[in-house]
Protein backbone atom coordinates (compact mmCIF):
# COMPACT_ATOMS: atom_id res chain seq x y z
CA UNK A 1 0.00 0.00 0.00
CA UNK A 2 1.43 3.44 -0.96
CA UNK A 3 1.83 6.15 1.66
CA UNK A 4 -0.33 9.28 1.37
CA UNK A 5 1.10 12.04 -0.84
CA UNK A 6 2.07 14.40 2.00
CA UNK A 7 3.89 11.56 3.76
CA UNK A 8 5.96 10.77 0.70
CA UNK A 9 6.89 14.43 0.29
CA UNK A 10 7.81 14.58 3.99
CA UNK A 11 9.97 11.46 3.62
CA UNK A 12 11.87 12.87 0.63
CA UNK A 13 12.30 16.24 2.36
CA UNK A 14 13.63 14.53 5.50
CA UNK A 15 16.01 12.43 3.40
CA UNK A 16 17.28 15.50 1.56
CA UNK A 17 17.79 17.32 4.85
CA UNK A 18 19.75 14.39 6.30
CA UNK A 19 21.99 14.22 3.20
CA UNK A 20 22.62 17.99 3.19
CA UNK A 21 23.38 18.09 6.94
CA UNK A 22 25.68 15.06 6.60
CA UNK A 23 27.55 16.63 3.66
CA UNK A 24 27.94 20.08 5.21
CA UNK A 25 28.65 19.00 8.79
CA UNK A 26 32.48 19.51 8.69
CA UNK A 27 32.04 22.88 6.91
CA UNK A 28 29.91 24.24 9.75
CA UNK A 29 31.75 22.57 12.57
CA UNK A 30 35.35 23.71 12.98
CA UNK A 31 36.04 21.97 16.30
CA UNK A 32 38.08 18.80 15.48
CA UNK A 33 36.70 17.05 18.58
CA UNK A 34 33.15 17.42 17.24
CA UNK A 35 34.18 16.31 13.75
CA UNK A 36 35.80 13.33 15.44
CA UNK A 37 32.42 12.45 16.95
CA UNK A 38 30.99 12.84 13.44
CA UNK A 39 33.57 10.41 12.01
CA UNK A 40 32.68 7.71 14.55
CA UNK A 41 28.94 8.33 14.24
CA UNK A 42 29.00 8.00 10.46
CA UNK A 43 31.27 4.97 10.84
CA UNK A 44 28.65 3.27 13.02
CA UNK A 45 25.89 4.26 10.59
CA UNK A 46 27.75 2.25 7.94
CA UNK A 47 28.60 -0.63 10.28
CA UNK A 48 25.07 -0.98 11.66
CA UNK A 49 23.56 -0.76 8.17
CA UNK A 50 25.94 -3.44 6.89
CA UNK A 51 25.25 -5.69 9.91
CA UNK A 52 21.49 -5.27 9.39
CA UNK A 53 21.72 -6.96 5.96
CA UNK A 54 22.64 -10.19 7.76
CA UNK A 55 21.12 -9.72 11.23
CA UNK A 56 18.00 -7.78 10.26
CA UNK A 57 16.97 -8.97 6.81
CA UNK A 58 18.18 -12.55 7.08
CA UNK A 59 17.60 -12.99 10.84
CA UNK A 60 21.08 -14.37 11.52
CA UNK A 61 22.43 -12.44 14.50
CA UNK A 62 26.21 -12.24 14.33
CA UNK A 63 28.04 -11.01 17.41
CA UNK A 64 31.37 -11.50 15.68
CA UNK A 65 31.33 -8.80 13.02
CA UNK A 66 34.16 -7.06 14.90
CA UNK A 67 36.38 -9.76 13.36
CA UNK A 68 35.64 -8.45 9.86
CA UNK A 69 36.12 -4.89 11.05
CA UNK A 70 39.55 -5.68 12.48
CA UNK A 71 40.49 -7.95 9.59
CA UNK A 72 39.66 -5.15 7.14
CA UNK A 73 41.89 -2.78 9.10
CA UNK A 74 44.79 -5.26 9.22
CA UNK A 75 44.37 -6.24 5.56
CA UNK A 76 44.39 -2.57 4.56
CA UNK A 77 47.47 -1.77 6.62
CA UNK A 78 49.35 -4.72 5.14
CA UNK A 79 48.28 -3.88 1.58
CA UNK A 80 49.48 -0.27 2.00
CA UNK A 81 52.78 -1.46 3.46
CA UNK A 82 53.26 -4.15 0.82
CA UNK A 83 52.55 -1.81 -2.09
CA UNK A 84 54.46 1.07 -0.52
CA UNK A 85 51.51 3.48 -0.76
CA UNK A 86 52.31 6.90 0.67
CA UNK A 87 50.07 8.66 3.18
CA UNK A 88 47.54 11.12 1.80
CA UNK A 89 44.45 10.55 -0.31
CA UNK A 90 45.84 7.68 -2.38
CA UNK A 91 45.31 4.99 0.28
CA UNK A 92 41.53 5.54 0.09
CA UNK A 93 41.62 4.07 -3.42
CA UNK A 94 42.77 0.75 -1.94
CA UNK A 95 39.89 0.43 0.56
CA UNK A 96 37.97 -1.90 -1.83
CA UNK A 97 40.99 -4.26 -1.80
CA UNK A 98 40.55 -4.63 1.98
CA UNK A 99 36.84 -5.23 1.34
CA UNK A 100 37.63 -7.94 -1.21
CA UNK A 101 40.04 -9.69 1.17
CA UNK A 102 37.38 -9.55 3.92
CA UNK A 103 34.89 -11.09 1.51
CA UNK A 104 37.27 -14.02 0.97
CA UNK A 105 37.56 -14.52 4.74
CA UNK A 106 33.78 -14.23 5.16
CA UNK A 107 33.26 -16.77 2.38
CA UNK A 108 35.42 -19.32 4.22
CA UNK A 109 33.84 -18.64 7.61
CA UNK A 110 30.28 -18.31 6.32
CA UNK A 111 30.50 -21.54 4.34
CA UNK A 112 30.85 -23.39 7.64
CA UNK A 113 29.12 -21.09 10.16
CA UNK A 114 25.94 -20.80 8.10
CA UNK A 115 25.31 -24.50 8.42
CA UNK A 116 24.17 -23.64 11.95
CA UNK A 117 21.15 -21.61 12.93
CA UNK A 118 19.82 -19.44 15.76
CA UNK A 119 21.79 -19.53 19.04
CA UNK A 120 24.42 -21.90 17.62
CA UNK A 121 25.18 -19.41 14.86
CA UNK A 122 25.54 -16.59 17.41
CA UNK A 123 28.04 -18.66 19.40
CA UNK A 124 29.97 -19.68 16.28
CA UNK A 125 30.35 -16.01 15.30
CA UNK A 126 31.68 -15.13 18.77
CA UNK A 127 34.15 -18.03 18.60
CA UNK A 128 35.18 -16.98 15.10
CA UNK A 129 35.86 -13.44 16.31
CA UNK A 130 38.16 -14.63 19.10
CA UNK A 131 39.96 -16.96 16.69
CA UNK A 132 40.69 -14.05 14.35
CA UNK A 133 41.83 -11.98 17.33
CA UNK A 134 44.15 -14.81 18.44
CA UNK A 135 45.54 -15.12 14.93
CA UNK A 136 46.22 -11.37 14.82
CA UNK A 137 48.04 -11.71 18.11
CA UNK A 138 50.09 -14.78 17.17
CA UNK A 139 50.97 -14.22 13.53
CA UNK A 140 53.63 -11.81 14.72
CA UNK A 141 55.59 -11.82 11.45
CA UNK A 142 52.54 -10.61 9.55
CA UNK A 143 50.54 -8.47 11.97
CA UNK A 144 53.16 -7.35 14.46
CA UNK A 145 51.32 -9.31 17.16
CA UNK A 146 50.85 -7.44 20.43
CA UNK A 147 53.13 -4.65 19.23
CA UNK A 148 50.49 -3.69 16.72
CA UNK A 149 50.53 -2.40 13.17
CA UNK A 150 51.20 1.19 12.16
CA UNK A 151 49.67 2.97 9.17
CA UNK A 152 51.26 5.80 7.23
CA UNK A 153 50.25 9.06 8.92
CA UNK A 154 48.59 11.60 6.58
CA UNK A 155 50.39 14.95 6.43
CA UNK A 156 47.26 16.96 7.25
CA UNK A 157 47.04 19.65 9.93
CA UNK A 158 45.25 18.95 13.21
CA UNK A 159 42.31 21.20 12.27
CA UNK A 160 41.73 19.42 8.98
CA UNK A 161 42.85 15.88 9.86
CA UNK A 162 39.38 14.47 10.61
CA UNK A 163 37.61 15.94 7.57
CA UNK A 164 38.85 13.54 4.83
CA UNK A 165 38.10 10.60 7.14
CA UNK A 166 34.63 11.99 7.82
CA UNK A 167 33.91 12.04 4.09
CA UNK A 168 35.48 8.61 3.55
CA UNK A 169 33.23 7.20 6.29
CA UNK A 170 30.26 9.06 4.81
CA UNK A 171 30.90 7.51 1.39
CA UNK A 172 31.03 4.08 3.06
CA UNK A 173 27.78 4.80 4.92
CA UNK A 174 26.07 5.86 1.67
CA UNK A 175 27.39 2.76 -0.12
CA UNK A 176 26.08 0.55 2.73
CA UNK A 177 22.71 2.31 2.71
CA UNK A 178 22.47 2.10 -1.08
CA UNK A 179 23.20 -1.64 -1.04
CA UNK A 180 20.82 -2.19 1.87
CA UNK A 181 18.03 -0.29 0.05
CA UNK A 182 18.69 -2.18 -3.16
CA UNK A 183 18.64 -5.56 -1.41
CA UNK A 184 15.47 -4.68 0.54
CA UNK A 185 13.47 -4.05 -2.63
CA UNK A 186 14.94 -6.90 -4.71
CA UNK A 187 13.81 -10.45 -5.29
CA UNK A 188 16.97 -11.51 -3.41
CA UNK A 189 15.93 -9.37 -0.42
CA UNK A 190 12.48 -10.93 -0.42
CA UNK A 191 14.18 -14.32 -0.22
CA UNK A 192 16.28 -13.13 2.75
CA UNK A 193 13.15 -11.94 4.57
CA UNK A 194 11.52 -15.30 3.86
CA UNK A 195 14.56 -17.07 5.37
CA UNK A 196 14.29 -14.82 8.43
CA UNK A 197 10.63 -15.80 8.89
CA UNK A 198 10.88 -19.56 8.25
CA UNK A 199 13.95 -21.04 6.60
CA UNK A 200 12.50 -24.51 5.96
CA UNK A 201 9.41 -23.03 4.39
CA UNK A 202 11.64 -20.81 2.25
CA UNK A 203 13.52 -23.89 1.05
CA UNK A 204 10.21 -25.59 0.28
CA UNK A 205 9.22 -22.75 -2.05
CA UNK A 206 12.51 -22.77 -3.90
CA UNK A 207 14.68 -20.21 -2.07
CA UNK A 208 18.30 -21.48 -2.18
CA UNK A 209 18.76 -20.57 1.47
CA UNK A 210 22.44 -21.40 1.89
CA UNK A 211 23.52 -19.43 -1.18
CA UNK A 212 21.34 -16.48 -0.17
CA UNK A 213 22.61 -16.45 3.43
CA UNK A 214 26.21 -16.71 2.28
CA UNK A 215 25.74 -13.87 -0.19
CA UNK A 216 24.18 -11.65 2.49
CA UNK A 217 26.97 -12.61 4.90
CA UNK A 218 29.81 -11.72 2.53
CA UNK A 219 28.16 -8.45 1.44
CA UNK A 220 27.71 -7.51 5.09
CA UNK A 221 31.25 -8.55 6.04
CA UNK A 222 32.82 -6.89 2.99
CA UNK A 223 31.24 -3.54 3.86
CA UNK A 224 32.31 -3.88 7.50
CA UNK A 225 35.85 -4.76 6.34
CA UNK A 226 36.06 -1.63 4.18
CA UNK A 227 34.86 0.55 7.05
CA UNK A 228 37.45 -1.15 9.27
CA UNK A 229 40.10 -0.24 6.70
CA UNK A 230 39.21 3.46 6.84
CA UNK A 231 39.13 3.23 10.64
CA UNK A 232 42.64 1.72 10.75
CA UNK A 233 44.01 4.51 8.58
CA UNK A 234 42.20 7.08 10.74
CA UNK A 235 43.57 5.87 14.08
CA UNK A 236 46.98 5.15 12.38
CA UNK A 237 47.85 2.34 14.79
CA UNK A 238 46.00 -0.88 15.63
CA UNK A 239 46.60 -3.88 17.82
CA UNK A 240 44.51 -7.07 18.18
CA UNK A 241 42.36 -6.22 21.21
CA UNK A 242 41.70 -2.74 19.88
CA UNK A 243 40.93 -3.56 16.25
CA UNK A 244 38.97 -6.74 16.99
CA UNK A 245 36.99 -5.47 19.96
CA UNK A 246 33.88 -7.45 20.97
CA UNK A 247 32.33 -4.18 22.15
CA UNK A 248 32.33 -2.87 18.57
CA UNK A 249 30.28 -5.89 17.52
CA UNK A 250 27.90 -5.50 20.45
CA UNK A 251 27.52 -1.73 19.96
CA UNK A 252 26.39 -2.01 16.37
CA UNK A 253 23.92 -4.77 17.24
CA UNK A 254 22.45 -2.56 19.98
CA UNK A 255 22.16 0.34 17.53
CA UNK A 256 20.22 -1.80 15.08
CA UNK A 257 17.90 -3.10 17.80
CA UNK A 258 17.28 0.41 19.11
CA UNK A 259 16.55 1.90 15.68
CA UNK A 260 14.60 -1.02 14.25
CA UNK A 261 15.84 -4.45 13.24
CA UNK A 262 15.35 -5.26 9.56
CA UNK A 263 14.40 -1.69 8.58
CA UNK A 264 16.42 0.50 6.23
CA UNK A 265 16.67 3.55 8.49
CA UNK A 266 16.63 1.87 11.91
CA UNK A 267 20.41 1.25 12.00
CA UNK A 268 21.04 4.88 10.96
CA UNK A 269 18.83 6.23 13.74
CA UNK A 270 20.31 3.86 16.32
CA UNK A 271 23.87 4.87 15.41
CA UNK A 272 23.07 8.60 15.39
CA UNK A 273 21.57 8.32 18.88
CA UNK A 274 23.96 5.91 20.57
CA UNK A 275 27.42 6.74 19.24
CA UNK A 276 27.44 10.48 20.12
CA UNK A 277 25.91 9.59 23.50
CA UNK A 278 28.65 7.02 24.13
CA UNK A 279 31.40 9.45 23.10
CA UNK A 280 29.85 12.23 25.22
CA UNK A 281 29.96 9.89 28.22
CA UNK A 282 33.55 8.94 27.45
CA UNK A 283 34.63 12.59 27.09
CA UNK A 284 32.80 13.78 30.20
CA UNK A 285 33.47 10.88 32.52
CA UNK A 286 36.97 10.04 31.46
CA UNK A 287 38.15 6.81 29.96
CA UNK A 288 36.12 4.73 32.42
CA UNK A 289 33.83 2.14 31.01
CA UNK A 290 30.79 3.95 32.35
CA UNK A 291 29.28 3.91 28.88
CA UNK A 292 28.85 0.16 29.29
CA UNK A 293 26.38 0.87 32.10
CA UNK A 294 24.65 3.25 29.70
CA UNK A 295 24.56 0.51 27.04
CA UNK A 296 23.05 -1.90 29.54
CA UNK A 297 20.38 0.70 30.40
CA UNK A 298 19.59 1.22 26.70
CA UNK A 299 19.37 -2.56 26.21
CA UNK A 300 16.82 -2.73 29.05
CA UNK A 301 14.80 0.16 27.62
CA UNK A 302 14.75 -1.48 24.19
CA UNK A 303 13.71 -4.86 25.59
CA UNK A 304 11.05 -3.47 27.91
CA UNK A 305 9.61 -0.54 25.95
CA UNK A 306 10.66 -0.82 22.32
CA UNK A 307 11.23 -4.50 21.54
CA UNK A 308 10.80 -3.82 17.82
CA UNK A 309 12.90 -0.62 17.83
CA UNK A 310 12.04 3.03 17.33
CA UNK A 311 11.15 3.10 13.63
CA UNK A 312 8.63 0.22 13.62
CA UNK A 313 7.06 1.48 16.87
CA UNK A 314 6.73 5.07 15.63
CA UNK A 315 5.50 3.78 12.26
CA UNK A 316 2.74 1.85 14.06
CA UNK A 317 1.79 4.93 16.02
CA UNK A 318 1.55 7.10 12.88
CA UNK A 319 -0.48 4.46 11.04
CA UNK A 320 -2.81 4.09 14.02
CA UNK A 321 -3.34 7.84 14.25
CA UNK A 322 -3.85 8.36 10.51
CA UNK A 323 -6.21 5.39 10.11
CA UNK A 324 -8.25 6.55 13.14
CA UNK A 325 -8.57 9.98 11.58
CA UNK A 326 -9.47 8.48 8.20
CA UNK A 327 -12.26 6.17 9.37
CA UNK A 328 -13.70 8.29 12.16
CA UNK A 329 -14.62 7.30 15.71
CA UNK A 330 -17.40 4.82 14.82
CA UNK A 331 -14.98 2.53 12.99
CA UNK A 332 -12.17 2.68 15.49
CA UNK A 333 -12.33 -0.98 16.46
CA UNK A 334 -12.02 -2.36 12.95
CA UNK A 335 -9.34 0.11 11.90
CA UNK A 336 -7.38 -0.70 15.00
CA UNK A 337 -7.42 -4.39 14.23
CA UNK A 338 -6.31 -3.72 10.66
CA UNK A 339 -3.50 -1.52 11.89
CA UNK A 340 -2.34 -4.28 14.17
CA UNK A 341 -2.42 -6.66 11.30
CA UNK A 342 -0.30 -4.40 9.15
CA UNK A 343 2.04 -3.75 12.03
CA UNK A 344 2.69 -7.43 12.41
CA UNK A 345 1.06 -8.40 15.67
CA UNK A 346 0.73 -12.07 15.19
CA UNK A 347 -2.35 -13.99 16.05
CA UNK A 348 -1.66 -16.74 18.56
CA UNK B 1 2.24 -42.04 -17.68
CA UNK B 2 3.92 -42.01 -14.27
CA UNK B 3 4.88 -38.56 -13.04
CA UNK B 4 6.43 -39.73 -9.79
CA UNK B 5 7.83 -43.15 -9.02
CA UNK B 6 9.06 -44.24 -5.62
CA UNK B 7 10.94 -47.51 -5.31
CA UNK B 8 12.02 -49.23 -2.12
CA UNK B 9 12.23 -45.99 -0.14
CA UNK B 10 13.53 -46.48 3.43
CA UNK B 11 14.33 -44.20 6.31
CA UNK B 12 15.50 -45.03 9.82
CA UNK B 13 15.78 -42.73 12.81
CA UNK B 14 18.18 -44.56 15.11
CA UNK B 15 16.45 -47.88 15.82
CA UNK B 16 13.07 -46.72 14.53
CA UNK B 17 12.10 -47.58 10.98
CA UNK B 18 9.92 -44.71 9.77
CA UNK B 19 9.70 -45.76 6.11
CA UNK B 20 10.34 -49.35 5.15
CA UNK B 21 10.75 -50.18 1.45
CA UNK B 22 7.88 -47.97 0.35
CA UNK B 23 7.05 -48.11 -3.38
CA UNK B 24 4.32 -46.23 -5.18
CA UNK B 25 3.65 -44.48 -8.43
CA UNK B 26 1.61 -41.37 -9.25
CA UNK B 27 -0.08 -40.96 -12.61
CA UNK B 28 0.13 -37.61 -14.34
CA UNK B 29 -3.00 -35.57 -13.62
CA UNK B 30 -4.18 -37.76 -10.75
CA UNK B 31 -5.15 -37.01 -7.17
CA UNK B 32 -3.76 -39.64 -4.79
CA UNK B 33 -4.46 -39.92 -1.08
CA UNK B 34 -1.81 -41.23 1.30
CA UNK B 35 -3.49 -42.48 4.45
CA UNK B 36 -2.50 -44.41 7.54
CA UNK B 37 -2.51 -43.96 11.29
CA UNK B 38 -0.25 -41.55 13.13
CA UNK B 39 3.36 -42.69 12.93
CA UNK B 40 2.87 -44.72 9.77
CA UNK B 41 5.45 -42.60 7.93
CA UNK B 42 3.29 -40.37 5.73
CA UNK B 43 5.00 -37.07 6.53
CA UNK B 44 8.41 -38.77 6.40
CA UNK B 45 7.58 -39.93 2.85
CA UNK B 46 6.74 -36.31 2.01
CA UNK B 47 10.02 -35.14 3.52
CA UNK B 48 11.95 -37.78 1.56
CA UNK B 49 10.27 -36.87 -1.75
CA UNK B 50 10.86 -33.15 -1.26
CA UNK B 51 14.48 -33.48 -0.15
CA UNK B 52 14.02 -32.39 3.46
CA UNK B 53 15.41 -35.74 4.59
CA UNK B 54 18.02 -37.94 2.89
CA UNK B 55 16.80 -41.48 2.32
CA UNK B 56 18.71 -44.52 3.59
CA UNK B 57 17.71 -46.64 0.61
CA UNK B 58 15.54 -46.54 -2.48
CA UNK B 59 14.96 -44.02 -5.19
CA UNK B 60 12.55 -41.25 -6.15
CA UNK B 61 12.09 -40.45 -9.85
CA UNK B 62 10.22 -37.45 -11.18
CA UNK B 63 9.43 -37.35 -14.88
CA UNK B 64 11.76 -40.34 -15.24
CA UNK B 65 14.70 -38.48 -13.69
CA UNK B 66 16.17 -39.42 -10.30
CA UNK B 67 15.76 -36.63 -7.75
CA UNK B 68 17.35 -38.53 -4.85
CA UNK B 69 19.94 -36.44 -3.06
CA UNK B 70 18.70 -33.09 -4.33
CA UNK B 71 17.89 -30.30 -1.85
CA UNK B 72 14.34 -28.99 -1.28
CA UNK B 73 14.81 -25.82 -3.32
CA UNK B 74 16.16 -27.77 -6.32
CA UNK B 75 13.27 -30.23 -6.10
CA UNK B 76 10.81 -27.33 -5.98
CA UNK B 77 12.53 -25.90 -9.02
CA UNK B 78 11.92 -29.17 -10.89
CA UNK B 79 8.18 -28.82 -10.32
CA UNK B 80 7.30 -30.42 -6.97
CA UNK B 81 5.59 -28.11 -4.47
CA UNK B 82 4.48 -28.96 -0.97
CA UNK B 83 2.50 -27.62 1.96
CA UNK B 84 3.05 -28.39 5.62
CA UNK B 85 0.94 -30.14 8.24
CA UNK B 86 0.32 -26.91 10.17
CA UNK B 87 -0.07 -24.17 7.55
CA UNK B 88 3.30 -22.44 7.30
CA UNK B 89 3.48 -18.99 5.82
CA UNK B 90 5.90 -16.08 6.29
CA UNK B 91 4.30 -14.17 9.19
CA UNK B 92 6.21 -10.90 8.79
CA UNK B 93 5.67 -10.66 5.04
CA UNK B 94 2.40 -9.44 3.57
CA UNK B 95 0.05 -11.91 1.90
CA UNK B 96 1.15 -10.55 -1.49
CA UNK B 97 4.84 -10.92 -0.60
CA UNK B 98 4.10 -14.48 0.56
CA UNK B 99 2.81 -15.11 -2.95
CA UNK B 100 5.89 -13.61 -4.62
CA UNK B 101 8.57 -15.53 -2.69
CA UNK B 102 7.95 -18.81 -4.60
CA UNK B 103 8.05 -17.16 -8.04
CA UNK B 104 11.03 -18.48 -9.95
CA UNK B 105 13.32 -16.21 -11.92
CA UNK B 106 16.29 -17.21 -13.99
CA UNK B 107 19.55 -15.31 -14.08
CA UNK B 108 21.47 -13.31 -11.53
CA UNK B 109 20.24 -10.01 -12.93
CA UNK B 110 16.61 -10.94 -12.42
CA UNK B 111 17.42 -11.93 -8.86
CA UNK B 112 18.69 -8.47 -8.02
CA UNK B 113 15.92 -6.63 -9.84
CA UNK B 114 12.72 -5.49 -8.12
CA UNK B 115 11.05 -7.93 -5.76
CA UNK B 116 7.58 -7.11 -7.11
CA UNK B 117 7.37 -7.21 -10.90
CA UNK B 118 4.09 -6.08 -12.43
CA UNK B 119 3.34 -9.37 -14.20
CA UNK B 120 4.12 -11.43 -11.09
CA UNK B 121 2.02 -9.13 -8.95
CA UNK B 122 -0.93 -9.43 -11.32
CA UNK B 123 -0.69 -13.22 -11.35
CA UNK B 124 -0.43 -13.31 -7.54
CA UNK B 125 -3.52 -11.11 -7.18
CA UNK B 126 -5.43 -13.31 -9.65
CA UNK B 127 -4.46 -16.40 -7.69
CA UNK B 128 -5.49 -14.76 -4.39
CA UNK B 129 -8.79 -13.75 -5.99
CA UNK B 130 -9.36 -17.33 -7.12
CA UNK B 131 -8.88 -18.43 -3.50
CA UNK B 132 -11.16 -15.59 -2.27
CA UNK B 133 -8.45 -13.98 -0.15
CA UNK B 134 -7.41 -11.03 -2.31
CA UNK B 135 -8.88 -8.66 0.32
CA UNK B 136 -6.05 -9.58 2.70
CA UNK B 137 -3.24 -9.03 0.14
CA UNK B 138 -1.81 -6.06 2.06
CA UNK B 139 -1.99 -7.62 5.52
CA UNK B 140 0.87 -9.38 7.20
CA UNK B 141 0.74 -13.16 7.05
CA UNK B 142 0.90 -13.39 10.84
CA UNK B 143 -2.43 -11.60 11.17
CA UNK B 144 -4.38 -14.04 8.97
CA UNK B 145 -6.79 -16.61 10.38
CA UNK B 146 -5.77 -20.27 10.22
CA UNK B 147 -8.16 -20.91 7.33
CA UNK B 148 -6.77 -17.94 5.39
CA UNK B 149 -3.25 -19.25 6.01
CA UNK B 150 -4.25 -22.65 4.59
CA UNK B 151 -5.62 -20.98 1.45
CA UNK B 152 -2.58 -18.70 1.19
CA UNK B 153 -0.19 -21.63 1.49
CA UNK B 154 -2.01 -23.48 -1.28
CA UNK B 155 -2.16 -20.36 -3.48
CA UNK B 156 1.52 -19.53 -2.92
CA UNK B 157 2.77 -23.00 -3.76
CA UNK B 158 0.99 -22.71 -7.13
CA UNK B 159 2.90 -19.55 -8.07
CA UNK B 160 5.80 -21.48 -9.60
CA UNK B 161 3.37 -23.61 -11.65
CA UNK B 162 4.39 -26.97 -10.14
CA UNK B 163 3.43 -30.18 -11.89
CA UNK B 164 3.03 -32.07 -8.63
CA UNK B 165 1.84 -30.74 -5.28
CA UNK B 166 2.14 -32.61 -2.01
CA UNK B 167 -0.48 -31.48 0.50
CA UNK B 168 0.06 -32.42 4.14
CA UNK B 169 -3.38 -32.49 5.80
CA UNK B 170 -5.05 -29.77 3.72
CA UNK B 171 -8.31 -30.22 5.68
CA UNK B 172 -6.68 -30.41 9.11
CA UNK B 173 -7.93 -27.90 11.68
CA UNK B 174 -10.36 -26.04 9.42
CA UNK B 175 -14.17 -25.79 9.54
CA UNK B 176 -16.40 -27.95 7.31
CA UNK B 177 -17.32 -25.04 5.03
CA UNK B 178 -13.69 -24.28 4.34
CA UNK B 179 -12.86 -27.97 3.88
CA UNK B 180 -15.35 -28.02 1.03
CA UNK B 181 -13.81 -24.87 -0.50
CA UNK B 182 -10.30 -26.31 -0.25
CA UNK B 183 -11.55 -29.48 -1.93
CA UNK B 184 -13.04 -27.43 -4.77
CA UNK B 185 -9.81 -25.50 -5.23
CA UNK B 186 -7.84 -28.76 -5.42
CA UNK B 187 -10.26 -30.15 -8.01
CA UNK B 188 -10.06 -26.94 -10.05
CA UNK B 189 -6.26 -26.96 -10.01
CA UNK B 190 -6.30 -30.65 -10.92
CA UNK B 191 -8.51 -29.85 -13.90
CA UNK B 192 -5.82 -27.38 -14.95
CA UNK B 193 -3.33 -30.27 -15.01
CA UNK B 194 -1.77 -30.29 -11.54
CA UNK B 195 -1.13 -33.71 -9.99
CA UNK B 196 -1.75 -34.03 -6.24
CA UNK B 197 -0.55 -36.34 -3.50
CA UNK B 198 -2.23 -35.62 -0.21
CA UNK B 199 -1.92 -36.88 3.33
CA UNK B 200 -5.19 -36.61 5.18
CA UNK B 201 -7.05 -38.07 8.15
CA UNK B 202 -10.47 -36.80 7.07
CA UNK B 203 -11.75 -39.95 5.34
CA UNK B 204 -14.86 -38.53 3.63
CA UNK B 205 -12.66 -35.73 2.22
CA UNK B 206 -9.99 -38.14 0.92
CA UNK B 207 -12.44 -40.68 -0.44
CA UNK B 208 -14.44 -37.99 -2.22
CA UNK B 209 -11.45 -36.27 -3.76
CA UNK B 210 -8.92 -38.95 -4.70
CA UNK B 211 -8.89 -41.37 -7.60
CA UNK B 212 -6.30 -43.54 -5.91
CA UNK B 213 -5.64 -44.29 -2.25
CA UNK B 214 -2.36 -45.62 -0.83
CA UNK B 215 -2.46 -47.01 2.70
CA UNK B 216 0.76 -46.89 4.71
CA UNK B 217 1.36 -49.16 7.67
CA UNK B 218 4.61 -49.00 9.61
CA UNK B 219 6.34 -47.28 6.73
CA UNK B 220 5.32 -49.81 4.07
CA UNK B 221 2.45 -49.83 1.60
CA UNK B 222 -0.31 -52.02 3.00
CA UNK B 223 -2.82 -51.51 0.21
CA UNK B 224 -3.52 -49.31 -2.78
CA UNK B 225 -6.29 -48.86 -5.27
CA UNK B 226 -9.48 -46.94 -5.85
CA UNK B 227 -11.31 -45.54 -2.82
CA UNK B 228 -13.94 -48.27 -3.18
CA UNK B 229 -11.32 -51.03 -3.35
CA UNK B 230 -9.45 -49.69 -0.34
CA UNK B 231 -12.66 -49.19 1.58
CA UNK B 232 -13.51 -52.84 0.90
CA UNK B 233 -10.06 -54.22 1.72
CA UNK B 234 -10.47 -56.30 4.92
CA UNK B 235 -6.94 -55.56 6.13
CA UNK B 236 -7.48 -51.81 5.80
CA UNK B 237 -10.94 -52.04 7.29
CA UNK B 238 -9.69 -53.95 10.28
CA UNK B 239 -6.62 -51.88 10.85
CA UNK B 240 -7.68 -48.30 10.05
CA UNK B 241 -11.21 -47.57 9.09
CA UNK B 242 -13.08 -49.84 11.46
CA UNK B 243 -15.71 -52.26 10.32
Amino acid sequence: MRSPGWMRVAKWAALLLVVVVALLFPAFESDPATVNIGVFTVMYVGLATAWNIMGGYTGYVSLGHAAFFGFGAYAFGLVLAHLGIQAGYEPFLFVPVAGALTVVLALLIGWIALRTRAATFVIVTIAMMFMIQLLAENLVGLTGGGSGLSFPVPPWSGDFFDTPFYYAMLVMAFVALGISWWIRRSKFGLGLLAIRDDEDKALAVGVPAHAYKLTAFIISAGLVGMIGAVYGYYVTYIYPQYAIDPLVGISLVLMVFLGGLGTLWGPVLGAVILEPAQLWLAYNFGASRLYLVFYAAVFLVVILLLPRGIIPSVGDLIRRLTSRRAVGPSDTASSSSDTHAVAGVQSP
Amino acid sequence: MSLLEIEGLSKHFGGVTAVDGCSLSLQLGSITGLIGPNGSGKTTVFNLITGFLPQDAGEVRFNGQSISGLGPNRIYGLGIGRTFQLARIFPRLTTLENMLVPVRRSGLRALFSRGQRHDERTRAMDMLAAMDISHVAGLLGGSLSYGQRKLLELAAVMMARPQLVLLDEPAGGVNPGLIERIGQHILELNRQGVTFLLVEHNMPFVMGLCQQIVVLHRGAVLAQGTPAAVRGNPAVLDAYLGS
